[in-house]
């Protein structure tokens, strides 16, 4: 047998942050939990720009300088001319504040949930759901070529944005194009970057309907990349070929010594997060933030909630749909209001026109941002562009 | 059936995430591609890389 058992009280799928936090709370609360991970090497190949925000990221792990690359203080946003606003820290979401590198972080979330007890299994599969009287009881799986059957109580899916544990069992994750942020990074070394700040470029060149980000990794190094809206992607030029433009004109004489490509949910979360015996975590139910691709925070999250309703559930001998939607109701009312913000944000400036995002990003300069609140800035932006950010009035003001 | 350039493929699994049909499969390094396709070409759409095509 590929597995110490056959039966398992939590099986997770997927060991990125949300299955490795998931796998953690629930072995740490006593559960038998298995963890399966296609990859051979978990962590690797990178799929992020590595930003995170560090009070959110210490709720969940201890920072440890092996895993940290670089720390910021605050991000510039740039408008299409150049002219660029500076926002703190605090105010600039939760994708700024450390550049973490995932390789190592990734296995050292993994690392914790080995101690926590749980068992992992990397380079195996998983193909299938066992589905029986409507509920999820099990995987089909492949390890080496080697097929087998594992049994749960639970099932989680952490199979991030290529997730197919909800469809196999009925829920539709499927993104339309337009619902996904598509994007290429260069990890570039030997380049003059300043190690301060993490840089956002706007503008319809540069990244149509997305952004370019370049996010400090120390010694002369940054992840500088783009994404933009996959429906705009088949239409003309892709992340990889935009991506190789600006850096011919900004870093000419960088050197690339990493590719990245993915694809992040920016669709807002899932409306429906579980079903009998089975819970989606992280990208697997969309929890990216729609505007800024950021997710491994609310990942994070999502995994632990999902451990603790999870291990509960177990206990009381009720693992149905309406009993595990605590995890999702308790997550909504954490992360939903923002993701719907984010969301409604990132519709009304996609359209803008290269012009329209100067005159907005002029309308602040001179103005200390640094020292106000997300809110607060949105509200100064908004009532600067009293027209154009008319509709976003309800949200912020 | 979709055309998967895998010398030009970063196995992200972006083409994944919008097939309408669940035909692609990312196997570690490669993407496995099933009969279910319907050559719809979503995942032509999203690619960052320009790896997929629908054959003419
Ligand atoms: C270009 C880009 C830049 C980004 N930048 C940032 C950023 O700066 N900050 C930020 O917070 N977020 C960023 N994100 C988003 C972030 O990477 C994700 O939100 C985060 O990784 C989600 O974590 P997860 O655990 O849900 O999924 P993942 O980290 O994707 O983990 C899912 C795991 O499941 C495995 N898996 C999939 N299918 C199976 C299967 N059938 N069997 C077994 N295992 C399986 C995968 O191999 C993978 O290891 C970025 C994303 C992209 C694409």
């Amino acid at each position: 047998m590929i597995t110490k058992t056959d039966k398992y009280d939590v099986i997770v799928v997927g060991a990125g942050p949300a299955g490795s936090i998931a796998a953690k709370t629930a072995a740490a609360r006593g559960c038998n939990v298995l963890m399966v991970e296609k990859r051979q090497e978990i962590g690797d190949p990178v799929r992020c720009a590595e930003g995170v925000a560090k009070p959110q990221l210490k709720e969940h792990i201890q920072p440890d300088e092996r895993w940290i690359a670089a720390e910021v203080k605050g991000s510039r946003i740039y408008a299409p001319d150049g002219t660029c606003v500076e926002l703190s820290e605090d105010v600039s979401g939760a994708e700024v504040g450390y550049t973490i590198e995932r390789k190592l972080f990734d296995r050292a979330l993994a690392r914790e949930a080995a101690l926590a007890g749980a068992e992992i299994h990397v380079k195996t599969r998983a193909t299938g759901v066992i589905l029986e009287g409507g509920y999820v009881k099990g995987i089909t799986a492949t390890h080496l070529g080697e097929k087998f059957e594992v049994r749960a109580n639970i099932v989680i899916g952490a199979d991030g944005v290529e997730s197919k544990v909800g469809r196999w069992a009925g829920i539709d994750t499927t993104l339309q194009p337009a619902d996904l942020e598509t994007g290429a990074q260069f990890l570039m070394a030997d380049i003059d970057v300043n190690p301060d700040y993490c840089e956002f470029h706007l503008g319809n060149t540069i990244a149509p309907s997305g952004y370019l980000w370049v996010f400090p990794k120390g010694n002369r190094s940054a992840n500088v990349g783009l994404a933009i809206s996959g429906e705009v992607c088949g239409q003309g030029k892709r992340p990889i070929d935009m991506l190789r433009d600006f850096i011919e004109e900004r870093y000419p004489n960088g050197k690339i010594i990493e590719i990245v490509v993915g694809g992040v949910p920016a669709s807002g979360p899932l409306e429906e997060m579980v079903t009998d015996g089975l819970m989606l975590v992280g990208d697997a139910a969309h929890q990216s933030d729609p505007l800024t691709g950021g997710g491994i925070v609310n990942a994070m999250d999502a995994g632990k909630l999902a451990g603790e309703v999870a291990t509960q559930a177990i206990s009381e001998g009720n693992v149905s749909k309406a009993r595990l939607k605590e995890y999702e109701t308790t997550w909504k009312s954490r992360h939903g209001k923002r993701l719907k913000r984010s969301l409604s944000v990132k519709n009304h400036f996609v359209p803008m026109t290269d012009s329209e995002l100067n005159k907005i990003v002029h309308s602040v300069d001179g103005v200390d941002l640094s020292k106000m609140s997300l809110f607060e800035m949105l509200g100064t932006l908004i009532r600067k562009n009293p027209k154009m950010l008319f509709s976003l009035r309800k949200l912020f003001i | 059936m979709i055309n998967v350039n895998r010398y030009r493929c970063g196995y992200c699994g972006a083409c994944v995430s919008v097939c309408p049909t669940c035909a692609i499969e990312l196997v570690e390094t490669w993407i496995e591609v099933t009969d279910d396709c319907t050559e719809c070409g979503a995942c032509v759409s999203v690619c960052p890389i320009g790896a997929i095509e629908v054959p003419q």
